[in-house]
């Protein structure tokens, strides 16, 4: 049994419900446990660190004190130094304001002066944050999610989409790649789906850009959906509530705007595990996003054989070969040289 | 990892009179900003995915610093468009923190009341403030809200969204509180007493 | 008070020194103060380098009797060879002379005048009570074998080849590849001349290839070197080639009959094929094929044998193996050359994901008329002719998150590729750049005529190279997002095609080439010279050279001089017939020494070997560069270095903390 701390982060508890019950949904099969940060706060999002930077990386680090503070009350057993969390912005600014404090140390020694006023201290580089597909792709396994799939989602075009936050800018390479990474689409393979080609896997959907220029969000939200729909995506798969927010509620107002008609669902990762584990959708929150998934997911089910992925399209004789591509292990090993 | 004193960065930037934006600029930037070593290449201002709004590239930026030209840097709108998406951050050659210089950039550009548009820093203001009471932020009742003062012709056709986001049960009426607050209170009071500068 | 009688030159250096160091005020000091050292005479001058200075030392040695020489000046590295040559001049042993570093350690790093002059004082009273320890040391003498090591057959390590052996003297090239060539050998053209690459290069190599004083090994590799300067022992691993090169006639009908295709990766980059027993191109050097054994069908299935049934002379072999060849050389030079940085690591270029995305290499490979297209350039599709091509400058290179520094070829290069590909198809050309770099003779003149040609320049780093339209002008097409930084806007521009100049880099394998020869790699990973200016060619190591790309990135000419410069300094030491060693030297204490064999990894110069028999290790003194890491490694005290004795060390630190003056 893995157990780690989790910082759900706010949108858990609001407009990414869906995203708290899948996670949920998906725990038991994966032998997996999370223990909640008690008490813990927003982390600020982006708007926080615009407006003053102590108090922003104060608000941060008073999730990392809290949770330090946590581990040290545990157990040997079951002790943990990873936090996990669900969303990018949370897992962004928790992994950010960790390195920064230990790559700038007069930042750590301001905010743990700040800390001190509520009591807490945190002593930078202690912790590791790391997001929950990081967790589930290198903790606990493409083999052991491929193991827990009854349901396999044959015949769904997925676009994998990573948004900008989680691979960038990457302070503890953790991901295969900051432009391409293929953790994403290594886990829906595995779950049976059938991955397509996104090269805006990590373009941005527009962050808080909905809110205060709605004209330039609706452009990258366009963007998004209009590339995804090109290339045949029954639907995307998402790993932020941000994202999943953006590209749902606002594609009709994006419609309105450039006089479209996209229909392009978006879902969270973990609700298309739940669904390959066999779990009904209304156990995972399906039904809740804005743009209805019913018709991609009336795919499933249907009986299709499996096809086998080509290792890529180095063909041979016909043309002129392409250079072969590397494979996760390779794009990670150099990526630490 | 690299550490780097707060002499060590100062070190690195020259004492000239008109230096002491891209100074002041970089010491307030968390993190190491490196920005006194943009070599003027344009990869962040081509990585941009909304530079067609944005009125100056942020190497244009980068190069208005040097220059001293602090007025214009901080009445551009380019810091409220960065969507901080980092594209440019690890694509930069010179591993220049842009993302966080435009955090910085915001935050003088609101002390100085240097905005053209006051949609962002009221959008940034409503959420610190809902933090500060709440401890938790609970964006889309903020939204609506914010929407409601800065788009209120564009409301009505977001309407049938608020109301979709309220039947699937994806907006509460008010964000939980924590339980500590008052410890938040604390830090953050004594925080802002605080500044990273040289 | 000792017997010696000491003499001690204080210099100015110009300003240099005496800009920040009183060193009038020095010398007098001196005089005064360390009279009990020793020291009866000390004196101050503008130039003590000079032959003027010189002249003053060696009369005092002779006049006054000066039995110890300390010189206060500049850093051992430049002067201490002059100094004590001017002390043999006048009959002391050079070794009894110790330089004082006022220069490097004092004047350049302070500017307190005051605290500069109390330091210089420091520095040479330590050098005083140190030189009082020194012992006359004799110079070790030992004969040249005048064969030399070449590895490597690129341009670099060719030119080296043929200098010296067209100076009579003999020459073993070892070549990794089946051929000698390198990198030229692939080009179609090459800056700023336009001059066909194979008409330049393959006189060049037939002489190699062909000369009676070189031997030539290609798909060879060393595997151990032992030995030390003018008698180095060498073997090298012949790797069987299946071919009986008695019997072969390289007339080609085996890779003609042979059934398996390949990929070839090395010759072609990637972009076209091969067979499974091959010559890599129709001018090899030498004209015997090897058999890729990996993927020969008859080492795989145990049947074929088709190039055997058909060879006209019956070359082939199948029971080859690899062999073990010993022989001994004087002096090496390694010209190893570069590897093309993998341009799938910039991933938002698109290497290896967009078709047609292709690298420098792949893109001389499609312009030689003896390429996969015969000299066509077209897209992935193998048809197409592109309307359109960007060429990205700066891949991988002047980017911290890849290589730092600038691979100096790859601005030129880029040109090189617009002309090709204007001349050959009429395409649009863009070239996007962060600076241009054309700084060499008649470089920026080959910028102009490309600029007049029409190619439009756009200055700006790529930031992504997408095949994610956005309208309907950039579907089907590659996008490249850039900002054109001297509009000051973002621009989207849509092409066929795209060709990445990618950076120049050190061999995947110099660290280990580098150890086993003994010599530094920089950080980035280029093998070290000896001094960065003053001697490019030579390293660290006595008899160890460089040529070529193997040093850093550069172009065709400058690896030419290069090689030709290396093989200078090895006839040079080849008409010695003899080298004098420095005597700096460690020893080991074999009564002292436990065995415990510490210091053996240790030393850089591979010189300590351990004696099973006796249960010590020992110091080879021709390896031994007298670094002294291995003094301080051993746990039981048991190694000293001549030169750098407890004795002397100890006595240094006395003078430095000025325990030793009078009256203090
Ligand atoms: C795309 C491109 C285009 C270029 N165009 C031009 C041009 O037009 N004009 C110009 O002046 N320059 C050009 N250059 C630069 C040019 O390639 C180099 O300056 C030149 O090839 C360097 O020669 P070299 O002998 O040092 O290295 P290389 O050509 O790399 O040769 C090194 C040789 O050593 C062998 N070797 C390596 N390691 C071992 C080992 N351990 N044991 C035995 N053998 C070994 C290799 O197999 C190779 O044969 C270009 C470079 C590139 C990448
Ligand atoms: S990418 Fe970096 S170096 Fe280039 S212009 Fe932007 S900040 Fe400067
Ligand atoms: S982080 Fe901001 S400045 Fe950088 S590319 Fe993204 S939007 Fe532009
Ligand atoms: S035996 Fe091997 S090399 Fe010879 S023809 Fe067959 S596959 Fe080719
Ligand atoms: S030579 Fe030109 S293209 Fe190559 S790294 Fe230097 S500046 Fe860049």
């Amino acid at each position: 049994m893995n157990k780690y701390l989790l910082y759900p982060g706010c949108s858990m508890e609001s407009s990414a419900k869906a995203y708290m019950e899948s996670m949920n949904a998906i725990m038991e099969p994966l032998d997996l446990r999370f223990e909640e940060i008690e008490d813990w706060n927003c982390c600020g999002a982006t708007e926080y660190l615009g407006i003053n930077l102590i108090p922003a990386y104060s608000l941060i680090a008073r999730n990392l004190a809290l949770a330090s503070d946590q581990i040290g009350r545990m157990n040997g057993m079951g002790r943990t130094r990873t936090v996990v969390a669900p969303c990018s912005a949370c897992y962004l600014n928790l992994a950010k304001a960790d390195y920064y404090m230990q790559e700038r140390p007069s930042l750590g020694v301001k905010v743990n002066e700040a800390l001190a006023a509520g009591g807490l201290q945190y002593k930078p580089g202690t912790l590791d944050v790391r997001h929950l597909i990081d967790i589930l792709v290198y903790d606990v396994g493409l083999e052991k999610i491929r193991g827990s799939v009854t349901r396999p989602l044959h015949g769904l075009k997925v676009a994998p989409y990573m948004g900008c936050m989680l691979p960038r800018p990457d302070y503890q390479h953790r991901w295969s790649d900051h432009e391409h990474p293929t953790e994403l689409d290594d886990l829906l393979r595995a779950l049976g789906a059938e991955v397509i080609d996104y090269p805006l896997t990590t373009s941005c959907c527009g962050g808080h850009m909905t809110q205060i220029g709605p004209e330039t969000a609706f452009e990258l939200i366009r963007r998004l959906v209009a590339d995804a729909d090109d290339r045949g995506a029954d639907l995307m798969a998402t790993v932020c509530p941000m994202c999943q927010m953006n590209i749902d509620a606002y594609q009709n107002e994006m419609n309105h705007h450039f006089g479209t008609d996209y229909h392009m669902p978006i879902l969270f990762f973990t609700q298309l595990m739940g669904l390959a584990f066999g779990r009904e959708p209304g156990e995972l929150g399906i039904g809740m996003e804005l743009v209805n998934a019913r018709n991609a997911l009336a795919r499933i089910g249907v009986e299709v054989p499996i096809t086998q992925e080509p290792s890529g399209p180095r063909k041979k004789d016909e043309g002129l070969p392409m250079p072969r591509r590397w494979t996760r292990h390779e794009v990670r090993k150099e990526a630490v040289k | 990892m690299p550490q780097m004193t707060d002499e060590r960065v100062r070190a690195r930037l020259t004492r000239e009179e008109d230096l002491s934006l891209l100074h002041e600029v970089s010491m307030k930037t968390a993190g190491v900003s490196h920005l006194e070593m943009c070599i003027q290449c344009g990869t962040c201002g081509g990585s941009c995915p909304s530079a067609m709004d944005m009125e100056h590239t942020p190497r244009m930026l980068f190069a208005m610093l040097r220059a001293g030209m602090r007025d214009e840097v901080l009445r551009s709108n380019t810091q409220w468009i960065c969507v901080s998406c980092y594209h440019c951050v690890v694509r930069c050659p010179q591993e220049v923190h842009i993302a966080d210089v435009m955090y910085t950039l915001k935050g003088m550009a609101i002390k100085a009341k240097l905005y053209q548009d006051s949609t962002a820093p009221d959008f940034s203001q409503t959420f610190v403030d809902m933090v500060e009471t709440y401890g938790r932020s609970f964006e889309f009742g903020l939204a609506s809200r914010h929407y409601l003062k800065h788009f209120p012709l564009r409301l009505p056709g977001m309407a049938p969204m608020g109301l979709g986001m309220i039947a699937k049960g994806r907006m509460g009426i008010k964000p939980k509180k924590i339980r500590r607050m008052d410890q938040l209170k604390a830090i953050l009071e004594r925080a802002s007493q605080l500044e990273l500068t040289s | 008070m000792n017997q010696e009688k000491i003499g001690v030159y204080v210099c100015h250096c110009g300003t240099n020194i005496a800009g920040v160091v009183d060193v009038e005020h020095v010398a007098k000091w001196a005089a005064e103060k360390l009279g009990r050292q020793g020291v009866i005479v000390a004196r101050d001058y503008k130039f003590m380098c000079s032959s003027l200075g010189q002249e003053l030392i060696e009369k005092d040695i002779k006049e006054l009797g000066l039995t110890r020489v300390v010189v206060a000046a500049c850093s051992p590295h430049l002067h201490e060879k002059t100094f004590r040559t001017a002390a043999k001049n006048a009959g002391l042993n050079p070794y009894l002379v110790e330089l004082a570093s006022i220069r490097e350690q004092v004047s350049w790093v302070h500017t307190d005048k005051a605290v500069a002059t109390e330091k210089s004082k420091a520095v040479i009273a330590g050098a005083v009570s140190r030189v009082i320890e020194n012992r006359a040391l004799e110079e070790i003498k030992v004969p040249i074998n005048p064969n030399t090591l070449v590895v490597g057959g690129g341009i670099a390590g060719i030119q080296a080849a043929l200098e010296i052996a067209n100076a009579g003297f003999h020459v073993y090239l070892v070549e990794r590849e089946p051929s000698i060539g390198g990198h030229m050998a692939q080009f179609d053209k090459t800056f700023p001349t336009l001059d066909c690459s194979a008409c330049i290069l393959t006189p060049r190599m037939v002489e190699a290839g062909t000369h009676p004083n070189i031997t030539l090994m290609t798909w060879s590799e060393v595997t151990n070197v032992a030995g030390y300067v003018g008698n180095f022992h060498v073997t090298v691993k012949k790797k069987a080639r299946f071919i009986n090169e008695e019997l072969c006639t390289g007339c080609g009908i085996c890779e003609e009959k042979c059934p398996k295709k390949v990929i070839d990766d090395v010759f072609e980059a990637g972009l076209g094929y091969r067979k499974a027993v091959y010559a890599p191109f129709a001018q090899a050097v030498p004209k015997f094929p090897v058999m890729d054994k990996e993927n020969c069908t008859y080492f795989l299935k145990g049947t074929c044998k088709a190039c055997e049934k058909f060879c006209p002379t019956g070359a082939i072999d199948f029971k080859q193996e690899d062999q073990l060849v010993h022989f001994d050389v004087g002096n090496i030079i390694l010209a190893t050359g570069y590897d093309l940085f993998d341009a799938r690591r910039v991933s938002n270029y698109g290497y290896g994901r967009l078709p047609n995305v292709f690298t420098s290499l792949e893109f001389e490979r499609l312009s030689n008329a003896a390429g996969p297209t015969n000299g066509n350039i077209v897209l992935r599709d193998g048809k197409s002719t592109p309307k359109s091509v960007g060429i990205i400058h700066c891949v991988g290179s002047r980017d911290k998150n890849f290589n730092n520094y600038c691979s100096v070829i790859c601005c030129m290069q880029g040109l090189k590729f617009a002309h090709l590909v204007h001349e050959r198809t009429g395409a649009t050309v863009y070239n996007f750049y962060i600076d241009m770099r054309t700084a060499y003779k008649a470089y920026d003149e080959f910028y102009q005529r490309v600029l007049e040609e029409g190619t439009l320049f756009v200055r700006g780093k790529v930031a992504e190279v997408t095949n994610a339209a956005r309208d309907e002008r950039e579907k089907g097409k590659l996008i490249i997002q850039v900002e054109d930084t001297l509009a000051g806007k973002q621009r989207r521009i849509p092409v066929d095609m795209v060709i990445l100049s990618s950076g120049l880099q050190p061999r995947r394998d110099s660290k280990e080439v580098g150890k086993q020869f003994g010599i530094s790699c920089s950080t980035d990973g280029w093998f070290t010279e000896k001094h960065p200016k003053l001697d490019p060619v030579a390293t660290m190591t006595e008899g160890i050279y460089i040529a070529g790309c193997a040093q850093g990135p550069k172009d065709i000419p400058s690896s030419v001089a290069q090689g030709a410069a290396a093989s200078a300094r090895v006839l040079d030491k080849i008409l010695q017939k003899e080298v004098t060693l420095e005597p700096i030297k460690a020893s080991i204490n074999a009564e002292k020494c436990s065995g415990c064999r510490i210091c053996n990894g240790l030393c850089p110069f591979n010189a300590i070997a351990y004696i099973e028999d006796d249960n010590v290790s020992n110091i080879n003194p021709a390896l031994c560069q007298g670094c002294g890491t291995c003094v301080a490694a051993c746990p039981a005290g048991a190694i000293s270095g001549t030169g750098f004795s407890d004795e002397q060390i100890m006595a240094q630190i006395d003078g430095l903390l000025l325990r030793t003056l009078e009256g203090v």
